[in-house]
Order: structure tokens, then sequence, then C-alpha cells
């Protein structure tokens, strides 16, 4: 006696009684500020007074974009849809609380047994019975069946505050979940009192001060089915898991945070043997330091192209249509990191190991020995087997064991699926590779080309554009450098040649018709060579014209000075002649002279 | 509250019912829920019934031995089969329907 029950409005108020609750949600003003890791977070509207304390899920990456957890002592709700992991989040919440902080939890389960949660949450190393054993946490399954209850007259749900309380005391929790409780939507027909009875109850969860964490179905056109985002304020989380062409994609999203910043993307995440784990798309990456070291693509006039090879721990991408040799290209790098000793590890999407050693065989690579020294590693996995999940958890676990240099990834496009898909399962794996130094090879169809750029291009620090080019009934393979970061590069279409002796890059030969490849480009050549040949010849015959003509003229200018030369001779000859008459005749005179002085003069009229 | 009432005239009934109405001390529709019942079984099953009032907050645990969602809960044990009402028993005709007493 003595106890009242707390009013509670009861009628007079519709579907969603927001002026219980003031503005709805999605339509409130966000500010996005520029958090002190730089990134960029939003803080909901509402009050900031203080520093709001966090609750850490232990959830790798969703306390990264939560900034330290869910609003400690506050309620948080984790709507979507089934099978999206809601009562996985929810429990592991309470399980590292336990386990990590000492925390104790209490799990109200709606729909699953205790026996059933054990059994399910076994297999990713959970504990729960021997949690239970030492009071950390506590099961309670609330029998929901309503095939044998009459409603007869007004009621409430104060069983249900009572029994919670009790169980709260006595483990003397400061964690509870709560999955999930629109459960009692099915049992009862009376919707608005169990949305007041809901609202109360997350009310009176807030001054237990203990953090809760509500799972609820999503609806359609709406967050959850009943309504219940309209009275939790403090956090909303949105899973998502879709399955798209067999590939299975999850997704997180953090709807609101009162008084805290928070990521605002979709995350990613997975369930794997770890539990529940969020990949924020840019965290990882950032801090880290590029490295200049240089790694051999395997093809040297490539290694040219670009410099020296790629980067150590980058990511490259091949794109291009069927049979443009992107696994050629892939499996020329592998080769080349395998003679080093690095390990590689090769996730072949598309075509079998054996196919594949087989197929690379045929163009002088024999990747065979690596595979059987244990250098290079297959993953094989048709990607229809099963979702893009499963890869990435296969993915992880094998590179966090066989620890490889190299990972290869052919093709992306077996990861069917949206360009926002594409993108951010790259993301994940790219991410977790690069944190690891490993160098990313990736291969994707050109279809894949329009998402590539749309967003992955980000990712990508080498891409490499390969093309079928047909002219003249032939196709020819061409490679260009789209892109290459930290490189100056050629963006100059190069032709590619696949031949049993392995890959060859050509330089281009721009003729008349532009490009030209392949034979086109032979024959062209051969035709320029005959042409060069002729302009040659026809020149070689005017220089040796010239030469003679050039020995024609110096004979005649010898003959001509010959002459000159004769001529000059001869009239020097004259010359002489005369001075040496002149000093004749002077000779004559003087004897003459003297002749006189002793006789009489001969020849002084001579003279 | 808690007590078993038994109606003194009912010596060896040969239908006697056992009732169970859980309720939550203080709370209005469980006030009417008792008055609500006290009525029907004076007038339908004076001298073979018995009636048990548990009060829940008392009694925590058998919230989740009974799996009681909601109060007040009417629970018919006997005879079979059982039956349970929710709600202040203020829906007459629906609650003589699910004990079976038929219109009266």
């Amino acid at each position: 006696m003595g106890h009242e029950v707390l009013s509670r409005p009861r009628i007079g108020h519709g579907r969603h009684p927001r002026t219980l609750l003031g503005d709805s949600m999605p339509t409130k003003p966000r500010l996005v500020v520029a958090t002190a890791s730089g990134k960029n977070g939003v803080v909901d509207d509402g009050p900031t007074s203080g520093t709001l304390a966090k609750a850490p899920t232990g959830i790798a990456g969703l306390d990264e974009i939560t900034f330290g957890g869910l609003p400690r002592g506050r309620v948080s709700l984790v709507c979507g849809g089934p099978g999206a992991g809601k009562s996985l989040l929810s429990m592991q919440f309470l399980v590292s609380g336990a386990t990590e902080l000492g925390e104790p939890g209490v799990f109200v389960s709606f729909e699953e047994t205790e026996r059933e949660l054990a059994a399910n949450t076994a297999s990713l190393g959970w504990d729960l019975p021997g949690l239970t054993e030492r009071a950390l946490l506590k099961v309670e399954h609330i029998l929901v069946d309503r095939a044998e209850l009459t409603e007869a007259g007004e009621y409430d749900l104060e069983p249900l505050f009572i029994r919670l309380g009790h169980v709260i005391a006595t483990v003397g929790a400061k964690r509870v979940a709560l999955d999930s409780v629109e459960a009692l939507f099915g049992a009862l027909s009376d919707e608005s009192l169990l949305r007041a009875e809901l609202r109360r109850l997350f009310g009176w969860l807030k001054d237990l001060g203990v953090t809760a964490v509500v799972t609820a179905e999503r609806g359609a056109g709406e967050l959850t089915r009943h309504g219940l985002e309209e009275y939790v304020s403090d956090c909303v989380i949105l899973l998502d898991h879709r399955i798209q062409d067999d590939a299975s994609t999850r997704r997180l999203r953090i709807v609101k945070y009162r008084g805290s910043a928070h990521g605002t993307d979709e995350y990613p995440f997975m369930i794997d043997a770890g539990g529940f784990s969020v990949f924020p798309l840019t965290s990882l990456a950032l801090g880290r330091e590029a490295t200049s070291e240089r790694v051999p693509s395997g093809v040297q006039r490539l290694d040219e192209m670009l410099g020296g090879g790629y980067f150590r721990a980058a990511t490259v991408l091949a794109s291009g249509g069927p049979g443009s040799g992107k696994t050629s290209l892939a499996a020329a790098h592998v080769r080349a990191a395998c003679e080093r000793g690095e390990r590689c590890l090769y996730l072949a999407m598309e075509e079998s190991p054996r196919q594949l050693v087989r197929n690379m065989r045929s163009i002088g690579i024999d990747l065979e020995p690596f595979v059987r020294d244990g250098t290079l590693a297959f993953v094989s996995r048709r990607a229809s087997e099963s979702g893009l999940e499963a890869h990435l958890t296969a993915s992880h676990r094998e590179v966090a064991v066989f620890e490889p240099a190299t990972v290869v990834i052919d093709s992306l496009s077996a990861f069917a699926g949206q360009p926002v898909e594409v993108r951010s399962i790259l993301a994940r794996l790219i991410e977790d590779l690069k944190a690891r130094d490993i160098t990313v090879f990736l291969t994707t169809l050109s279809d894949a080309e329009a998402s590539a750029s749309g967003g992955m291009s980000s990712l990508v620090d080498t891409w490499l554009l390969l093309s079928n080019h047909e002219l003249a009934g032939e196709r020819n393979r061409a490679i260009a450098v789209a892109k290459s970061r930290g490189t100056a590069n050629s963006n100059q279409l190069r032709e590619f040649v696949l031949s049993s002796d392995g890959i060859e890059i050509v330089d281009p030969y721009a003729g008349e018709g532009g490009l030209l490849m392949g034979n086109a480009r032979l024959e062209a050549q051969t035709r320029a060579r005959a042409a060069d040949e002729m302009r040659e010849q026809a020149l070689e015959a005017s220089r040796r014209a010239l030469r003679a003509r050039q020995a024609a003229v110096a004979a005649q200018i010898a003959v001509l000075e010959a002459e000159m030369e004769a001529d000059l001779a001869a009239a020097g000859a004259d010359i002489g002649e005369q001075e040496q008459r002149q000093a004749q005749l002077g000779e004559d005179e003087r004897t003459r002279g003297s002749a006189r002085a002793s006789g009489p003069r001969e020849d002084a009229g001579e003279m | 509250m808690s007590l078993p009432e038994v109606d003194p005239s009912s010596a060896a009934a040969v239908e006697l019912y056992a009732l169970v109405l859980y309720v939550v001390g203080g709370s209005q529709a469980s006030r009417r829920a008792v008055a609500n019942l006290r009525v029907i079984c004076d007038e339908l099953l004076k001298g073979r019934y018995t009636l048990e009032v548990i009060d829940l907050r008392e009694f925590p645990a058998l919230v989740g031995e009974r799996h009681i969602l909601a109060v007040p809960t009417l629970i018919k044990e006997r005879p079979p089969p059982a039956v349970r009402l929710i709600g202040d028993l203020s829906h007459r005709e629906r609650v003589l329907a699910a004990l079976d007493l038929g219109l009266a």
C-alpha cells in the first residue's frame, strides 16, 4: 500500500505524441564541428552542460565514432531490421562492460531464452554462464505469450518495472539491455498504453542511473515500427543489413547523439569471431606515415613509367575490360614479390588457383614454385557462395595468420553491389591492410570505373588503366597510368603486350591515324622504315651527286690553279729573263764606258 | 490483501473455481479489479471458488515465475483450461466469457 501508479497519458494522443518530447528528431538543427582529432563530427542540439560521461561499448570502431561510447546513465536506442545485429550489439555492450570494467549487466530478452543466448554467443567466445556465475551478468527472459491473454479493462506494465528493478538490484547492474521491448506490442493490443508505458520505463531506467540499450525493429519509413525513437532523446543508432546480389553488407549510422560529437557517415561493420566491429572510414589510415620505399611492379618498363615501381603499402588498382591483362599484371607483381621472398596472399574471386597458375604459365609467369614453398597462398572462393562479410572475415583472418607483404584481390568486380557498397567494403579492407603496411593490388572490371572515379579513386594510390583496342581486325591491349601518388608519371597510352615471354610494354607509336598498336603498329613501322630507307637512299644519292660535283669542282679548281701556277711560272720566267737582260745590258754599258775612257765610247747612243 | 478467501458456504463443491489475482498495491486498476471480481464471484460462484490476491511488490520473484506482464492479471487455475485475463475486469462480458460462466 501507499504506492501510486504514476499518472500516465493514456488517451488523447495519437501514434506520435511529438508534443510530449519536443520537436521531432530529423528536423533538428545540427552543428558541424571539427573535433580535436580533426575529424568532422556533429553535435546534436541539446543540453551540453558539462562533459557527457560515456560508457565504452568495447566495440572496435563504435567507441571511436561516438568519441567514447554510449551516454552513461542514459537510454540508447538501437534500431534495425531482423538480423541486423541489434541483439549482438547490446549483448556485447554488456559483456565488455562486465569483463573489461567489472560493471554488472542485465540482459532482458523478450525473444531468446537464456540458454539460446548462451549457445548463440558461445561462438563469439563469450561465456555467458560464466559471467552469470560471477554475478556480472543476468539474463532475464520475459516470455511474451499472446495466445492466452484476454484483455478485460485497464492495465499497466508495473510487473515489468518490478521484475527489472528486482534484478537490477540483485546484481547491482550498471548496464541494462532490453531486447526487444517491441515484442510487447505483439502481445498487448493497447498501443498507446504500451508506448506510454515504455516511455515511462525509459525515464525510470534513466532515474536509476543505469546505462541502457533498447533495441527496436526498423519500421517502414520510420526508424522503429512503433515510433520508440520519439522517447529516446539521447542516442539513436541505426543498423542496416542489406543483401545485394548475394552479397551481404552491414552498415551502422549514428542518427543522433545529444550533447556529443559523433561521426555522421554510414559505417560498415561486421560480425565475426571477435564479435561486432565497426570500421570508421577515415580513422586508421590518417595517422600513417607514408613510406617512400618502392616495390618493383614486376614489369621493368612499368617501373620506369612509375619512377621505380609502386610504393610499399600503396593501393594499386588495375582496371580494365575482360582480358585486358589485369590478372597478368597482378601475377607479374606477385612473382616479383615472391622472388624477393615476400609472402603474397592472392584472393582469387573469379578463377580457381589451379586455373590461374595454368593461365599465367602461358604468359611465362610460373607461380607454382612459390605456391609450393609457401611464399604464395591463394584464397579462392566464388563471391556468390558467401556474402561480402564472410569474404572480409576470411580475408582478415588469413591476413592476420599469413602476414603477407602483398595482397591481391582479383577481382573486386566479384563483390557485386552498388558503388557505395564497393567503396565501404574496400575502405575497410584497404585501411586494415594499409595499417599493416601491406601493398594491395586490386583489379576491377572497367564497368566499375565510374564508381572507382566516384569514390574509390581517393583510396587508390596508383591506378593503372588497361584497355582493349580494336583496330584493323585486331585487338590489342594498352596500359596507361591514370594516377600515381607521389610520382611524376606519364599518362600516355602504351601498348601492353602479353606473350609467352611475359609482359612487355611498348612505347606508343603515333602514326597518321593516331596511336597504333599490334600489327598495325608493326606495319606502320615497316612502312615508315621503308619510306625512311627510300628517303635515305635519295639523300645518299644526292649526297653522292654533291660529293661528285664537289670533286669535279675541286678538280676544276685544281686545273685552274695548275694553269694559274703555270701562267705565273711563265710570267715569272719572262720577268727574270728581262731582268737578266737588263742586268746584262748594264754590264755591257759599264764595260763599254770603261773602254771609252781608254778609247772612244761605242754604245753611248744606244742607252 | 494476500489472504486466500474461501466462501464458507461451499463445503464440497462439485466445480471449484481456483482464482488468483495479481495486483500491485496502490494501483487504482488493481483496486477496481478486486472489487469487480468480488461482485462477479458473489453473483455467480457463491460457495464454489477460492480467490487469492497477490501483491507483486511483496513477491517480486513471482513476476518472473508466473510470467506476469501486466497488472492486474487474473489467472483461473481451475477448472482447466487455465485462463489468463489482464485489466481491471470492468469488461464484465469478456470476463464471464473467459471464465466460461455464460451470460447471467
